[in-house]
């Protein structure tokens, strides 16, 4: 394993500042900074909030993973970093600070797609990934179906969300609810402990033949129903309308990656994103996936959520297909498509 | 000794190498600059590769690094000091901090009072007021450039040239306009070479964040009293 180049990651697309160091398959060093406390107050990530953090935690955070790999800088042999989507204040701090390591070391820079890195990650886990592969990814930022032919050079766009990412509705819906920011955990909790059968909600854009997802009118439908709720003076079931909208939410998702996964004739489905820790989720993606005879895999938490491991891991494909390195004035692009895992 | 200096806190991108001899002298070895405010993350690290060849020398021949921490619009101004913190890293070399202001301010050579200010968008400046060029007199502040009371002093910098209607224009010409990274090698290394500590290479921002805690969540049926 030790002729493949060590690869260190960085990514600071939203709040957390993640920089990992991987060789080929097997992640050797992983550290993240979060500024999520400092936006809790907000319900959301403030991007200048985000910024400024990122500044802050970035060459302490560079060490941390080191030490974590047993390395140092002058062992790297490559730095790939988000080049996009995100925020665009975020993303150039770590653009600029993996260019300035880039030139100081001599080592190649690689800019690389974040929605790629969420798949790609999947791989420092379970290995290779077949080829081709389904991958959904769903985050508060995100979601997106892909079917990913090869990591570093050809991934296509099956579908998208048309307005709010689901992990976004999680948190609006907690919003609606009393319940904290980020939605996601309290929200699953609710819901094990609630009963959805009472409260249908709507499932966006279910069966209108693609396999784009839609969530604001279910936001909407939870807001209206806790609002008729009140105006009645009835209590709020807090835990039953959760456990109905996370079954909205994770019925449309699961069908409509499972379906992609039949359509396409792809064998394996990979979950990925801040929403795959969501427990209903994966309970629902295997039960579907056995049906259709489906492998699924879904990446630990900890590899799901935003990290350096997952730009390490694509920057290290993007390196062993022999892809050319990204010049020293790559510009940061929000909203890279995700046809491009590297940026030019 | 060589440094680095270079400034991402004003529309400018400015990029100098200078030495500094036993005696303290300063040679400029090498600069170039360009201004496009949308720029700063594309164009600042291929100006140092091209700055350091014209120099004659490579990143690893550094001794000192010397970045300006504003104040100036925040997304620019991390550009200079995230790529400053990766390449003293990187290169194991110390980093230090130049208000953007002094070096504004040093260029100008000026040997009477006058104020120095930058554009801090909102319809604000960054500015502050010097002795000399050497000298500034307090803090760096953010203000609206008609409630700023500069005393008929002579201003200087793209700040004064914007609101020079507001600020009623004096007879100088408000030349130079952006900092230049020249001056700010020159003004690092001359402190240096005193013995005077600059500062901590971290953003002067002045400002929060400005980010509002939400209300209750809107109603989605407006008929609902």
């Amino acid at each position: 394993m030790s002729d493949l180049p060590l690869v260190m990651g960085i990514e600071t697309s939203c709040d957390e500042t993640g920089v990992a160091l991987v060789r080929g398959c097997e992640l050797l060093g992983d550290a993240v900074a979060s500024s999520v406390d400092q936006h809790v107050r907000f319900g959301g990530v403030v991007p200048e909030v985000a910024s400024r953090a990122h500044l802050e935690a970035m060459t302490p955070t560079v060490h941390r993973a080191l030490e974590q790999a047993g390395a140092k800088l002058s062992d790297v042999d490559a730095i790939a970093v988000t080049a996009g989507p995100g925020l665009a204040g975020a993303l150039l701090v770590g653009v600029s600070a993996a260019k300035a390591y880039a030139m100081a070391l001599g080592k190649p820079l690689y800019g690389v797609n974040h929605l790629v890195g969420h798949v790609a990650v999947d791989q420092l886990e379970h290995g290779p990934l077949p080829k081709p592969t389904i991958a959904l990814l769903v985050s508060g930022g995100h979601t997106s179906l892909l079917q990913v032919n090869d990591l570093a050079t050809d991934v296509v766009s099956l579908g998208d969300t048309v307005d709010d990412a689901a992990g976004e509705a999680y948190d609006k819906v907690a919003r609606l609810l009393d319940l904290p920011y980020p939605g996601g955990p309290p929200i699953d909790k609710a819901a094990q402990r609630g009963d959805s059968k009472g409260i249908r909600f709507p499932r966006g854009k279910w069966g209108d033949g693609t396999y784009d997802f839609s969530f604001s009118g279910l936001k909407t439908a939870v807001a209206r129903h806790v609002e008729d709720a009140e105006r009645r003076g009835d209590p709020l079931v807090v835990d039953d309308i959760a456990a109905a909208f996370q079954e909205s939410v994770v019925d449309v998702l699961t069908r409509k990656a499972v379906d992609a996964c039949v359509e396409h004739g792809v064998g394996t489905l990979v979950i990925s994103g801040g929403v795959a820790a969501n427990s209903a989720l994966r309970a629902l993606a295997e039960e579907r996936c056995r049906e259709a005879g489906v492998e699924l895999r879904v990446p630990r938490p900890r590899l799901c959520t935003d990290n350096g491991a997952m730009i390490a891991a694509l920057g290290a494909e993007v390196v062993a297909a022999g892809l050319p390195a990204s010049p020293l004035d790559l510009a940061t692009d929000t909203s890279l498509p995700v046809n491009s895992p590297l940026a030019v | 000794m060589l440094l680095l200096a270079f400034d991402t806190a004003t529309p400018a991108v400015t990029v100098a190498v200078g030495e500094s001899g036993p005696d303290g002298s300063f040679t400029l070895r090498a600069a170039a600059g360009s201004v496009d405010a949308r720029r700063h993350g594309e164009l600042l690290s291929p100006t140092i590769v091209r700055v350091t060849e014209e120099a004659g020398i490579t990143l690893a021949d550094l001794d000192h690094i010397a970045v300006g921490i504003g104040p100036g619009p925040y997304t620019g101004l991390r550009v200079g000091l995230a790529t400053a913190h990766a390449l003293a890293d990187a290169l194991g070399i110390p980093c230090h901090g130049v208000t953007t202001l002094d070096a504004l301010a040093f260029a100008t050579g000026r040997a009477a009072p006058f104020v120095a200010m930058t554009d801090a968008r909102r319809k604000e400046v960054f500015w502050a007021r010097y002795d000399d060029h050497l000298t500034r007199v307090g803090e760096v502040a953010v203000d609206r450039p008609a409630e700023l009371d500069t005393g008929g002093l002579p201003l200087v910098g793209d700040g004064a040239r914007m609101y020079a209607d507001v600020l009623g224009a004096g007879p100088d010409s408000p030349e130079p306009l952006h900092p230049d990274a020249a001056a700010m090698a020159e003004l690092a290394l001359l402190r240096l070479h005193r013995g005077e500590k600059l500062p901590d290479p971290q953003p002067l921002y002045l400002r929060r964040p400005d980010a509002v805690e939400p209300g209750a969540p809107k109603k989605v049926r407006q008929w609902v009293k």
